[in-house]
């Protein structure tokens, strides 16, 4: 997932997270941030989900401040290597996510 | 109080445009290590309380640990007994003043709370404000004392500058895991960082070899919050016509209340500019202080048209 600075796909990123169905067998992200732009994880092979919907502020609340607004959800399907998931640590890893 | 030193109006400016205060190595080092021997047993006490009352598994609260654990509401002076840890603490001159400055001299305990994250406890917590949707423009001041000297990835608390204004209710900030300009906090032993209420934190994964340990206390206003610091200096540095596609004065206070966070969305940082008006406004009674004009324009705007 990655925040940035307007609707604009290719602004910047302001925060990002990384939820890793691999468990950690798959390829990490290392740089901080992962990406400089929504647009740069389109080309390194992302594909997006989803975007923020552009809401109107809610009359009275028009100022009020919360949730970063411009939330983009990418997904990249990697394949695994055989012994990538018979890797006892990788299924140490999965246990610990409640598989 | 008339002895403790208060707050300058660029701490206090600082403190509205971030939402946090540091004060490094201010706690005596003998304080400090008077903490680290009564600390753990503070949390003990409240484990012991928590458990008791919900479990039934407990003797009821005694003197001592009442002592230990003042009820909500006990005015900060009698909360803690004067030669305790706490009690030192909020008697240094230096955190007097703050909390002076901040809550005024006569402030409630909301409750404390001593936080230890074990060497080479690697979980990272959600990220969270604490409490709930706070409605504003009053605050609450929470107190993070470090006793001890933290290290780079030592478990130092995760803080994000100038989210205290922003409404969310408490962890629901917690898919947010890397946000630019969050900090870490490491420093020496003996730092307090005063947040406002409404700041993102969370507690950070101790790579290190030693636990960390961190008093926290949250204290109430009794009293409005207006003028409390040293401002001695606020009138020739308070316009309220300063404005960055204007005139810009060196000096004033709209300078610190627009500086914007690496992760502020650009259209969102003028709002938060905004927010940090209204909360200056309240600190100051002054209900026409402005920053960049964004408040008074259209309060102009709209005395114009008949209800």
């Amino acid at each position: 997932m990655m925040w940035l600075a307007s609707p604009s796909l290719d602004s910047r990123v302001l925060g990002w997270s990384f939820f890793d169905g691999t468990a950690g067998a798959g390829p990490q992200l290392t740089a901080d941030p992962p990406y400089a732009s929504g647009v740069a994880a389109l080309v390194d092979g992302w594909r997006m989900l989803q975007m923020s919907p552009l809401i109107p502020p809610t009359p009275g609340h028009e100022r009020d401040t919360s949730f970063l607004k411009h939330e983009f959800v990418f997904e990249r399907i990697v394949d695994l290597a055989d012994d990538a998931t018979s890797d006892p640590r990788f299924v140490a890893r999965v246990e610990t996510l409640g598989h | 109080m008339d002895d403790v030193p208060l707050l300058t109006t660029d701490q206090m400016a600082s403190f509205v445009a971030r939402g946090y205060l540091r004060l490094d190595r201010v706690v005596p080092q003998e304080i400090n290590a008077q903490a680290m021997e009564e600390l753990p047993g503070l949390f003990r006490a409240w484990v012991d309380e928590f458990r008791g009352v919900t479990f039934g598994a407990g003797d009821e609260p005694d003197a001592a640990s009442e002592a230990r654990l003042p009820r909500s509401g006990t005015v900060l002076h009698d909360a803690y007994a004067p030669e305790s840890a706490f009690g030192r603490m909020v008697r240094v001159p230096t955190i007097a003043g703050a909390i002076a400055s901040l809550v005024g001299t006569d402030p409630v305990v909301d409750h404390h709370f001593v936080h230890t994250k074990t060497a080479g406890d690697l979980h990272a917590q959600g990220l969270h404000c604490d409490a709930i949707i706070d409605e504003g423009p009053a605050f609450d001041i929470q107190l993070f004392w470090f006793p001890h000297d933290v290290a780079p990835r030592e478990g130092g608390t995760r803080f994000v500058p100038g989210s205290h204004l922003r409404r969310v209710n408490m962890d629901d900030v917690a898919r947010y895991h890397h946000l630019a300009g969050e900090q870490y906090f490491s420093g020496d032993a003996g730092t307090v960082v005063i947040f406002h209420q409404g700041l993102w934190h969370a507690g950070a994964p101790n790579h290190g070899s030693r636990d960390r340990v961190m008093g926290k206390l949250r204290l109430n206003p009794t009293r409005p919050q207006v003028r409390l610091w040293d401002t001695s200096d606020l009138a020739p540095r308070n316009r309220s016509d300063d404005h960055m596609f204007a005139r810009m004065e060196p000096g004033m206070v709209a300078a610190t209340l627009r500086n914007s966070e690496p992760w502020y969305e650009p259209s969102v940082h003028r709002l938060e500019t905004v927010n940090r008006s209204k909360l200056w406004r309240y600190l100051t009674a002054d209900d026409g202080f402005d920053v960049d004009w964004y408040l008074t324009r259209t309060e102009r705007r709209a005395a114009l048209v008949t209800p």
